[in-house]
Parts: C-alpha cells; structure tokens; sequence
C-alpha cells in the first residue's frame, strides 16, 4: 500500500459546475466537506459519496470521488449493500428531510440500527426545494406552502430524537454558517465505527429562507445554540451563563448558572449507553427558536455489521473449509446409474 | 404377491399440521434412490395452520413416479392418501374413477365430518363405490405402538404420517432403510420423537404385509437414466445452487438481498445456509432495501443478487429501472405466484412474463430468462448471471411456484464444461481526453456487446460519478440535451436486442408433415411435451418448441413461427407471451390459457392439441 498522497480541496473537486440557487446553504456544506477530506487522511479513490434524490442529493456530482446519485430516499439501503461488501470503502450518504425522513425513513432507521459503516449526512432545511415548496416531515405544524395553503397539520420529526430511538451510535447536529463546527462533526461522524448520522441545520433561502436564524444568526448564536462537549457540563451564553440541569424527576431544564451553581449542571456524557438522557437532550428545544443543542449528542460502540457479516463467513470457512462445489452438489442423497 | 406398474401417481392429503409436505418428501427420496424418475407437486395453503380438519388447512403433495422418462407431477392421482374427511373432500375430485383411496378411518367422526361439510359419512353411504377404498385405522394402531415410546398420547397421535408413509413404502416396495436413516438423524435431538416415528413407520409398513387387506403389493422398476450420478433437486434449490456456480464461473462474490417472501424465501435459505462460499445474505427490511442493497453490492464489485414473488416484484421496479439507467449486472429472481395483489401465495402463476417486459416508467428494456423445469433453474440462474455480468444489465430470472416447490432427479453436471463468465472490471484510462491526457469515461461501450465499463471504486484515476438522471453519452455527466435522451434511449435498447445474436438458435422438436407448433415457456415444459408425445403416440404429427429467453427473443424464432401454419401457445396466464409474439411477429398465435394456481395437465394442453388439428384422435 502506498502512502495516502497529499491532497487539497481542489483534488476534491469534480468538474462539473454546482447547480444549487445561488446562496443556497448546501454550498457551505459542500466547501466544508471539500477542505475537510484532504485532512482525514483517506483515499480518492476509496472514498464513495451516495445520494437519493433532493437538492442535497446533488452532492456526488460535486465530489472528485466515486459517486452514485440514486433514487428518492433509498440511499442507505444501496450504501448497505456497498459497504457491507466493500468494507475498505468509505461510504458517506448526502440526503435530505425529505429523503431521509419521509420516503426513506424505513431505509434510515435500519441502517442505523444494524450500526452498518455509513457517514449520513442529513441536510434539513424543514421544506421540499427541488419539488418548490411542499411542506416537509420537519416543517413546523401550520406552516404554509403550496400544498398546505391552510397550514400544515402534521406533527414534524424531530430527527435527532428519531435516530436516538432507532438506537444509532452516533448522532450529531451541526449547522451550515460554522464551517469549524461542521468539519469537527462531520470529522468526528467520519472517524466512527458503524452508522453515523448528522444533521445539519441548513437554510433554503429560495423556499424556507431564515428557518434557522432565530438560533444560527451571528448575533444570537452564543445564546441560542447549546454546545453538547463531552466530560464538561452543558452551558451557553455570550458569558456562558445559562446552562442545563436534570430535575429530580428526570426533566432536562434551562436555567442560570448563577441560581444553581456550576457544580448542579449536567455533564455531557455522550458515550452512555443508555440514549435516554441523549433523547431528553434532543427534546429540549421544540423547534429553532429555542435554545438548541448542536455537536454530539451520541457516540457509543457497537459491533458494526459488515464486520459481523465477514466474521461469519471466515467462521465458516474455518469450521467447513472454502465452499467446494462439487461436495454441495452432492450435500443432499446421491445415485449412481451406470 | 408384487405386481409391476410403469408408473403410478400417488396423492398425501391431510391436515396442515399433519405433516404431508414430508411424507410426501421422504417417498420421493426413497423413490428417487430406488432409481425411479419423478416428479412432484406439493400444493399447501396459504395459512400456516388453519383450524384443524377444515377444507381450508388441506395441505398435499403429489408425486408421479416411473419406470421410465416422465415429465409432469400426473394429470390424477391413482392413490389418495387422505388423512381425514377434509383431505377426502377437497381432493377426491381429482381421482379417476377406479382409482385407489387409503383412508386414516380414525378421522372420521361426526365432528371431522362435519368440519368438512359431509352430511353422512362417505365411506359408509355408498358415495365412494367407484374406488377402491381401503380404512385404515391409522390414528389408533399409531397411539397403540407408540405407548411404550416415551411420548405422550397426545404427541404420538402426530406420528401417524409416518405410519402412512411406512403403509405406502410397502404398497410400493420401498426400501425402508433411507426413511429409518433420515428419522434418526432428523430427530436425534429428541430421542422420543425419534422413537415414536420409528414405531409408527415400521407399524404402517407391516401393516400392509399382515392386514390381509391389500391383494398385492406394487413394484415399479428403475428408469433408463442416462449414466451418472444424480441427486434430488428441487426449483428453489437448484436456483440458489446455479447463483453461486455462476458466482464461482465468474469470479465474484455474492451478495443476496432479500425479504421473506412466498414461494421465494428458501432461495434465501439455502444462500444462508452456504456462507462457507463467500456468500453474503442480507435480509433487508422492505422488498425494496432488498435489492437496492444489491445494486449497491454490484456498484462495488460484487454479483448482486435478489430474490422475490410477484407483490416483491412491484415494489423493485424502481431500483430495477435505475439499475437498468446506471447499467450495472443485477440478478432479479421472480418466483411467480397467483396475482395480482397477495393474490394465492403458495399457488404458481405464469402472470408476470409482461411485468418483467413492461413493468418499469420509460424506455427500460431488459433481459428475461425463464426455467422450464426445476433442475432446469440451475442452468437458467448460470445464464441469467452470464448475461448480467457480460452486458451490464438487471436480468430477471422468472420461475414460479410449481417449480421452486417441485422436486425431480438430477444428473449433476460436468462444471469443467460451464465456461467462464468475464467481469473484466475497468483497470485503467479507457480514453484520451482533448489536451492529450488519458482519462476514464464511464459511458464508453464495448463495440462488441455495447456494455459499458464495471469499474468498482477502489481504482485510482477511475473516479466518476452515475446516477438516475439521463447522462451524456460516454461521459456519463448529467445531461437534458434532446438528442443525447434520444441517443441513450437508443443505445440501451440496442444493447439488450443485441443479446439475441449471441444466444441459442431456438430448436424445434420438428416431426415432418406437422403443421402445428406448440411454443411455451417456463414451467409448461413438462405438460407441453408429455402432451406432445400423447398426441405423437396417436399417430398425429405436431412439433413443439420452448423458449428459455424472452427478452431478447432468439435470432430464429421468427423464422420458426413462419415455418407453421398453426401455433398453439399454453400459458398459465390470459395470453401473455402469446400477446408479445402476436405483437412482434404479426402471427395468429392461439392461445391457450389456465388460471387456477395449478399448472397445466398434460391432458388439457392435448385435448387442444388434437382440437386444433382437427377431428378426434
């Protein structure tokens, strides 16, 4: 094997011109994933980027890698079948809310449970852009767009709580305007062994434009996004003065350091087996309006499938040998006519 | 006294807990080992175990054993074995009159009786006078020697198919060893369970050779088999067995992804059960995850495979229409069953042939390879992969449910003869780009077969990108240009239509003077020519043809159906490749059809036959 060569954003960068609305939020996504991969050390060659079908599904076009741009919401399921056979890949799923959420959900959530190698990246922008407009399964309740004139009725997905309760291994949420804060995430997801699944926060600004300003804008940030460090108690704030305790009852509340003491915060904790107090978290806020957990809310091991699937096949191959044709063809009753 | 029969066909009927699917299983195996040729049917409900001694929780199986070459499972059982008055009930319709009946008279009381909506009982009032009936009390003298087993009455009662099955291995003559062989090592766990299956076989064979009831006993004599060794196989068997030769012929590992699904799931049984071959089973969470983790498996390298009955079929048309768009081999494996909707699960259908033609959104043609006979789906599944792998295309492979259940013997095949399958995978630049440099375009063809490069990712330099989007021609970049649609639609249909001219020249059973082909497919084969060779018997010339691919067509067919005045086309359907071969060649095909989840017998299709060329026989 030869060195992994040195690379920068420009190997990364396919010749084919980006064709996302101009100040769409999936171009800082994609800049973000373009400067990070000459640092992870990884292979062009060895690196495959998967997609189904939405804005965000564009993204292997983008990439100077292998790439497969499939069909609505079924990415996961074809990145099971590559990288259960190709564990020397490096299989990342670019999808959407729509994709991931509404006619892919039964996909994601199997995926992640079975832990199979796979970074999923899940830009959600809380609308439907390359279809112009419908309302998506994260938008909020009432929400109108041009097939809920009258408002949405539907309660939306929480997405992080959803992928907890699916008992993934490693959740995440970041958001496109802090490139550092994406690539830690998208590097940390990427270093995991097993299903890694990221949100990332991302504004439509042609459908759904400021859907997350209220939390991710320059000037409310430090108040409105909570970061989740592992080992430090959760706090926020411009002078980190807000932070997060667990009520006797088990409630996750937000409340000033000043009244409780830093030593009754919560410590983040995101290697607990248990994803309980990681849903808690994810149920914190009820929408971006509200102060919001960002970073890694999960990060536990589990066995990760394709390797459990090889194990069984050299297990076999030890107790029974490699598969010998001509004994199979014979495995049931045999005669002989002369 | 033993008298010699050329064949006989023998009909299991009882509950579906009763266990007649292994009766069934273990007097054809001891039949095949004794040299018979065979066929069989096994033909269950849909319901695991519906209440007991309903017409609804009928379960049978037939088996046709001979003393020479047969085709077909037999048009009506000479023997019902019927295990209480549902069995009698819904089967006696199949008996010819004269034909013998072994009924377990323990099961017929008032309740059981009544269950299966007898007013009176039918082996006293006189209804069963035009058959040979014989009441055995199988239940009874079952429990009797099963006493001292170590089971509990209860449980010894459900030994009695053994006791069955050891009456008829004698009425046959049998050999009672490979079933008493089979019974212990089958239940070795359980040395009770063995123990009472013993007794009760032993007690039904002595059964026959002291009750004095029986006259004679019956011997049919080993068929002419061509030298070799053979074994027993049945469709779904033989299929999974065919999937991993081809792997092996084409150096490739199989990846199968799959949902439990009626009567396809023992294809992903038998795969499982196999890892020692490198093979990889995925039991995926929908129909669809199954084969997209497929196609994922075959973008990497691997032999994408997956396998599915008609409702499976629906839901993969979408991922098939991309497979077909990314041009990458993907085996799809249709076992058919009745439809549309769940329609009969456990029962066959030939109904798919125009879903596996037409049913994909726009211009989406691919290859369709069919098994005529259950041993045949081994060779059928090494095609079906030859062609996949070569052109760079989903093939669907169609058998349905009377062959993947079906068992006949097998003469296991010379696999030095099989020649290899190429995945000549992509190594390098297949082209100079512009300023001289040589580069990679995914979309250039093979002048020969115009399949595209498979290039897997793992290659440096070889770095691209496909997708459902329409892409230019050779560079594969996404493209709407009007003339380049126009161009690929174009180019993918004349890759498939170009199969034909590397496939077998259909052959013609031709017999001169005939004016009338029968032309099948698929799992007709066996009705068709053991119809054919009646109608031949009679002194009546007719020649037969069967089509094993029917996307594209071979080179000839045309030629063939110009050669006949009058074509006859059974199907086991309304007329669906009847329907293609009208289209295609403008000829007045007839069609003969059947929908009643049971195949053809070879006698409808003669009648026809005879109809056709005029007058009686």
């Amino acid at each position: 094997m030869t060195a992994i060569p040195v690379t920068t954003r420009k190997d990364w960068t396919s010749d084919q011109e980006v064709r996302w609305c101009p100040g769409c939020g999936d171009y800082s996504i994609l800049a973000a994933v373009q400067m990070l991969m000459p640092e992870l050390g990884v292979r062009r060659e060895s690196t495959v980027f998967l997609s189904g079908i939405g804005c965000a599904a564009r993204f292997p076009y983008y990439m100077n890698t292998y790439g497969l741009h499939s069909i609505h919401g079924r990415a996961p399921a074809i990145a099971t079948g590559l990288a259960t056979t190709r564990p020397d890949l490096d299989v990342w799923v670019v999808t959407g809310d729509g994709d991931a959420l509404s006619i892919g959900g039964n996909h994601l959530i199997h995926a992640l449970r079975r832990n199979v190698k796979m970074t999923i990246l899940m830009f959600n922008n809380q609308i439907y852009g390359l279809t112009k407009g419908q309302y998506s399964p994260t938008s909020e309740v009432s929400k109108v767009t041009k097939s809920t004139p009258f408002g949405s009725v539907d309660n939306p997905f929480n997405p992080i709580s959803l992928v907890l309760g699916a008992e993934a291994t490693f959740v995440a949420r970041t958001h496109d305007m802090d490139r550092a804060h994406m690539q830690e995430t998208f590097r940390r997801a990427h270093d995991h062994k097993g299903a890694a699944f990221v949100e990332v926060y991302q504004n439509c600004n042609v459908f759904n434009d400021g859907a997350f300003e209220k939390i991710t804008g320059r000037d409310v940030r430090s108040s409105m996004l909570i970061p989740l460090t592992n080992g430090e108690p959760i706090r926020f704030g411009a002078e980190r003065e807000r932070g997060v305790v667990q009520r006797p009852d088990g409630r996750l509340e937000i409340v000033d350091v000043d009244d409780v003491g830093e030593d009754a915060l919560l410590v983040h904790d995101e290697a607990r087996a248990d994803p309980g107090l990681a849903f808690a978290l994810s149920r914190l806020s009820r929408g971006p309006y509200e102060p919001t957990p960002i970073g890694v809310f999960r990060a536990v091991e589990r066995p990760e499938y394709g390797e459990e699937m090889s194990r069984q096949i050299v297990r076999a191959q030890e107790q029974r040998g490699a598969g010998d044709i001509e004994a199979l063809l014979r495995s049931g009753s045999t005669w002989t006519v002369d | 006294m033993t008298e010699q029969l050329e064949r006989v066909v023998i009909r299991f009927a009882g509950d579906s807990g009763d266990g007649m699917q292994l009766t069934g299983d273990r007097f054809t195996t001891s039949s095949a080992l004794l040299g018979n040729d065979l066929s069989t049917f096994p033909d269950f409900p849909a319901e695991i175990r519906a209440p007991a001694g309903t017409l609804a929780g009928v379960s049978a199986f037939q088996v046709h054993i001979s003393d020479h070459d047969i085709l077909t499972p037999g048009d009506a059982p000479n023997v019902l074995v019927a295990m209480n008055p549902a069995a009698l009930q819904s089967n006696i319709g199949l008996l010819p009159m004269g034909a013998t009946l072994v009924v377990n008279v323990d099961a017929f009381d008032e309740r059981n009786l009544a269950k299966a909506g007898y007013a009176t009982n039918p082996l006293t009032d006189g209804s069963l006078s035009a058959y040979q009936v014989y009441e055995v009390p199988m239940t009874s003298i079952t429990q009797e020697v099963c006493k001292e087993a170590g089971v509990k009455p209860r449980d010894a009662e459900r030994s009695k198919n053994f006791f069955a099955l050891g009456l008829v291995s004698w009425l046959y003559t049998r050999p009672t060893e490979p079933t008493l062989e089979w019974i212990a090592k089958r239940f070795a766990a359980v040395a009770a369970v063995a123990e009472a299956n013993t007794r009760a076989f032993r007690a039904g064979y002595d059964f026959g050779e002291t009750a004095e009831l029986f006259t004679s006993n019956y011997e049919i004599r080993p068929a002419p088999f061509a030298a070799g060794e053979y074994t027993q196989i049945t469709g779904n068997q033989a299929l999974a067995w065919g999937l991993l030769v081809a792997a092996r012929l084409a150096g490739l590992s199989v990846f199968l992804g799959s949902y439990p699904i009626t009567p396809a799931s023992d294809i992903l049984h038998e795969l499982s059960r196999r890892k020692e071959f490198g093979v990889r089973t995925f039991q995926a969470e929908d129909e669809i995850a199954g084969v997209g983790a497929a196609l994922g498996a075959a973008f990497g390298g691997s032999l994408g495979v997956t396998t599915t009955s008609g409702p499976g079929l629906d839901l993969k048309s979408e991922t098939i229409g991309l497979a077909i768009n990314l041009e990458l081999p993907l085996i799809v494996v249709d076992v058919q069953r009745g439809g549309p909707s769940t329609g009969l699960p456990t029962k066959t259908e030939q109904g798919d042939l125009l879903h596996a033609m037409y049913g994909r959104h726009g211009e989406a043609p691919l290859p369709i390879v069919a098994a005529r006979t259950p041993a045949h789906c081994f060779d059928a599944a090494i095609e079906a992969v030859r062609l996949a792998v070569t052109y760079r295309t989903p093939v669907i492979l169609l058998s349905d449910g009377y062959l993947a259940n079906g068992a006949e013997p097998w003469r296991l095949p010379d696999l030095t003869t099989k020649s290899p399958i190429e995945p000549s995978f992509a190594s390098g630049p297949n082209h100079v780009a512009a300023d001289g440099t040589p580069d990679f375009l995914p979309y250039v063809r093979d002048p020969e077969t115009l399949a595209r490069p498979w290039a897997p990712p793992g290659v440096p330099g070889l770095e691209h990108r496909i997708g459902g989007l329409e892409k230019a021609d050779e560079t594969g970049n996404v493209s709407y240009d009007p003339e380049n649609h126009e161009a690929m639609v174009h180019w993918r249909a004349a890759k498939i239509a170009g199969i034909a001219k590397n496939l077998p020249r259909l052959e013609v059973d031709h017999e001169e003077g005939a004016e009338l082909l029968v032309l099948g497919w698929g799992s007709t084969y066996g009705a068709i020519t053991a119809a054919v060779r009646r109608v031949r018997a009679e002194g009546r010339k007719v020649a037969q043809a069967h089509l094993d691919f029917l996307n594209p067509f071979p080179l000839n067919l045309g030629e063939v159906l110009g050669t006949y005045p009058k074509i006859l086309i059974p199907e086991v359907n309304l007329g669906q490749l009847s329907k293609m071969v009208r289209a295609e060649f403008l000829v007045d095909a007839k069609s003969l059809n059947k929908t009643q989840g049971v195949p053809f017998r070879a006698g409808e299709v003669a009648d026809e036959i005879v109809k056709m060329l005029g007058g009686g026989a």
